[in-house]
């Protein structure tokens, strides 16, 4: 298996928690990986992404090339759209809703959700606001991490495993808040794929 | 025991050090070198062996200290990004002249496309400069092996050794498997202590001895376990791969590379298996990240009249880094057709966080100098750069670590009035203050505002080597005690902000205003923890 994948949003909406989740699944699996971010001046408030390579066979390049992205999993709208030269023509975005609007020139988000709709292959989810009613908002990641989760190449219980291992020091609490949040997001997209 | 981890490649270096018998890390923070540092500083062993991991002032100071370390025999590394080796540079370079007693490495961290630096300067340069050994991993795995070799290196030879890494290398993740871990070195003297008093007589003799080890170091790249010659069918083309290109190139052929491919992890340049390449080859295409360090060189090195592709002739980009996408059309690929960029997106650039002392301070700032009609703000490196950016617009330079201080005092020898200097806690203690010395002994006009956030921000919240304590120094350094004046940076002291600036800038001589107020990201990590 390979599945080559951007995570992108807005510096500090927890873009690298997701990585190391899917990250500790894939060690555990005997995967290859390779994780590129971009760390610095570009975390405040600013455009970030990382670049997240796992698969069976040995990984050349750390940075994946144009056209050969499988899944954009974006906590934001608009940051999920700064990557579609990347994203390959049978490749899935995985996107929250809910734009981060810290810019002036944000543009009209109508515009933006069609524009995600229109491509072959999109799951929009309002992480947000199901985070807040199954869990807490503090787990919207992990929401858009479940509903990107049927697109990975990992079982989901491993990924389930993973989200354990990653949040076992803050406790069980906090280990099943983010369970519940995973779930709600495969929930989502699971129904969003049968309509 | 489980020896696989999943390491970022700084952390690689890092743990690379630990295991190979390290005694002391010494680094100023810059990215993308900072995790280094941070990793050694929470590692058990570390702790266990009571290995040095205190940040320092500046790169110089971490240069000299660790060559101290070196002189008793003991493995120490330097850890700064690339413009830190322009601070470094003295003791760097003169300590290939002194030589090393125990292991001495330093890692310099490029940063080509300038994600977080203001230029791409490439530190291979300053390797071949100081003629030393330069190590650049092609992996994480590499980096970690790469680190007991360059340590034993140093030791045989008695030179220090350069590790060079691309933004690309330090901040991507991949497994290692880590092997055996090392003995701390034992104390000891240097067989040679002449060697280190680096009077002409014993410079002299010293730099005839290090150019004569240069075939010592070039047969020790030709026979190296980094450097690596694959052969293939098609010698219409010969690809020259320095680190990290090296995995661009094989990207984009899964089954092995048509062409031969020479891998180059280790200089100087070997000019043996580079020749081989040459003759059994029509053409080369050099890829390297950063400058043309290699280009330049293989152009002096053969015979005129071979083809030499890269970026010196445009197959690939003169500027940024390389990527897998950048190197296709010189290797004679096909772009693949993709989907065009969204037209609906917009840039998303870095802010000041929102209740952040800068944003008080700028505030403040920006009202009182618009009183004046031609105000200059010279400005300095930190997250109080991003002041250039609206809404502030309030800053009219940025140049290196310090210069704000200086420039502004060489503006008002000029006869600049009101200049004024805006400089971050952290960067004052490493560069500023020696620049504040001559503002003082000439009593230039200037005001200076030292952003005191008690912390290294930009970096992610690092020790600041003199929190507490910039009273203390601005005092002893000789401003006047009446003209050093504290304020918090809150909306509510707005007007008291803005009234002490404006006493300071009329006060004709050296003024320092230290806007105080912990950096809210520290501050959030601190609540957390009580």
């Amino acid at each position: 298996m390979r599945t080559d994948i951007i995570l992108s949003g807005v510096g500090g909406q927890g873009i690298l928690s997701i990585a190391t989740i899917i990250g500790s699944a894939a060690i555990n699996e005997g995967l290859y990986i390779k994780q590129a971010e971009v760390h610095g001046m570009s975390q405040r408030g600013g455009d970030v992404q990382s670049n997240l390579r796992i698969s069976s066979d040995p990984i050349a390049s750390d940075l994946i090339p144009l056209g050969k992205v499988d899944i954009i999993i974006s906590l934001e709208p608009m940051e999920a759209l700064r990557y579609l030269p990347y994203l390959n023509k049978e490749g899935w975005i995985i996107t929250n809703t809910v734009p981060f609007v810290n810019i002036p020139n944000y543009p009209d988000q109508e515009k933006l959700m069609e524009q995600i709709k229109n491509l072959k292959h999109s799951v929009a989810i309002d992480v947000d606001a199901i985070a807040k009613s199954v869990a807490s908002p503090r787990a919207a990641n992990i929401v858009l991490l479940g509903a990107a989760s049927p697109f990975l190449g990992i079982e989901t219980d491993k990924i389930e495993d993973g989200i354990r291992r990653v949040f076992e020091r803050k406790g069980e609490a906090v280990v099943e808040m983010n369970l519940k949040a995973f779930q709600a997001g495969l929930k989502y997209a699971q129904e969003s794929l049968n309509k | 025991m489980n020896n696989k981890h999943l390491l970022l490649g700084d952390e690689a270096v890092a743990l690379g050090a630990i295991h190979a018998g390290l005694s002391g890390v010494y680094a100023y923070p810059g990215t993308p070198s900072t995790e280094i540092t941070e990793f050694i500083q929470a590692h058990p062993l570390a702790e266990e062996r009571n290995i040095h991991r205190h940040w320092s002032t500046n790169e110089k100071t971490a240069m000299e200290a660790a060559l101290g370390m070196s002189y008793m025999g003991k493995r120490a590394m330097v850890c700064m990004k690339h413009v830190g080796m322009n601070v470094a540079a003295d003791a760097f370079v003169n300590s290939a002249m002194t030589g090393t007693n125990g292991g001495l490495i330093v890692v310099a961290a490029d940063d080509p496309s300038m994600h977080s630096s203001q230029n791409e300067q490439d530190s291979r340069f300053y390797g071949k400069f100081a003629m030393i050994p330069v190590f650049e991993p092609s992996s994480q795995q590499e980096a970690y092996n790469m680190m007991n070799d360059a340590f034993s290196f140093s030791e045989h030879y008695k030179v220090p050794v350069l590790m060079r890494l691309v933004t690309r290398m330090a901040h991507s993740r991949a497994v290692v498997e880590t092997g055996a871990v090392r003995e701390m070195n034992k104390m000891s003297f240097p067989s040679n202590p002449g060697d280190w008093v680096l009077m002409p007589a014993v410079a002299r003799k010293r730099n005839v001895k290090l150019i004569g080890q240069q075939v010592d170091f070039l047969n020790e790249s030709e026979k190296s376990i980094y450097n690596k010659y694959v052969d293939g069918k098609d010698h219409s083309l010969g690809i020259i791969a320095c680190g990290i290109a090296y995995n661009y190139v094989m990207e984009h052929f899964k089954d092995g590379c048509p062409y031969p491919v020479l891998k180059i992890s280790q200089y100087p340049l070997p000019v043996g298996l580079i020749r081989r390449l040459a003759d059994e080859c029509d053409s080369l295409l050099v890829l390297e990240d950063g400058q043309p360090v290699v280009e330049e060189m293989i152009r002096g090195v053969l015979d005129s009249g071979k083809v030499i592709k890269g970026r010196l002739t445009g197959e690939v980009p003169r500027t940024g880094e390389l990527t897998p996408d950048n190197i296709i059309s010189a290797m004679g690929l096909k772009d693949e057709e993709v989907y065009p960029p969204c037209e609906l997106v917009v840039p998303r650039p870095p802010a000041l966080c929102q209740g952040c002392g800068h944003r008080d301070m700028y505030a403040a700032l920006n009202e009182v100098v618009r009183e004046y009609e031609n105000s200059r703000v010279f400005s300095d490196i930190g997250c109080y750069t991003l002041g250039f950016l609206p809404p502030y617009r309030a800053i009219h330079s940025v140049v290196d670590m310090g210069a704000s201080i200086t420039m502004a005092k060489g503006a008002a020898d000029a006869g600049q009035f009101p200049s004024v200097a805006v400089i971050g806690d952290s960067t004052f203690t490493h560069s500023g203050m020696t620049g504040l010395l001559d503002a003082v002994n000439e009593n230039s006009n200037i005001t200076i505002l030292i952003s005191d956030n008690l912390t290294t921000g930009m970096t992610g919240g690092q020790d600041s080597a003199g929190t507490g304590r910039l009273e203390q120094i601005c005092q002893g350094i000789g401003v006047a005690p009446e003209h050093i004046r504290v304020v918090v940076p809150l909306p509510k002291n707005m007007e008291e902000m803005k009234q002490v600036i404006r006493e300071e800038i009329e006060y004709k001589g050296v003024s320092v205003i230290i806007p105080r107020r912990e950096c809210i990201q520290t501050a959030r990590r601190h609540n957390k923890q009580k």
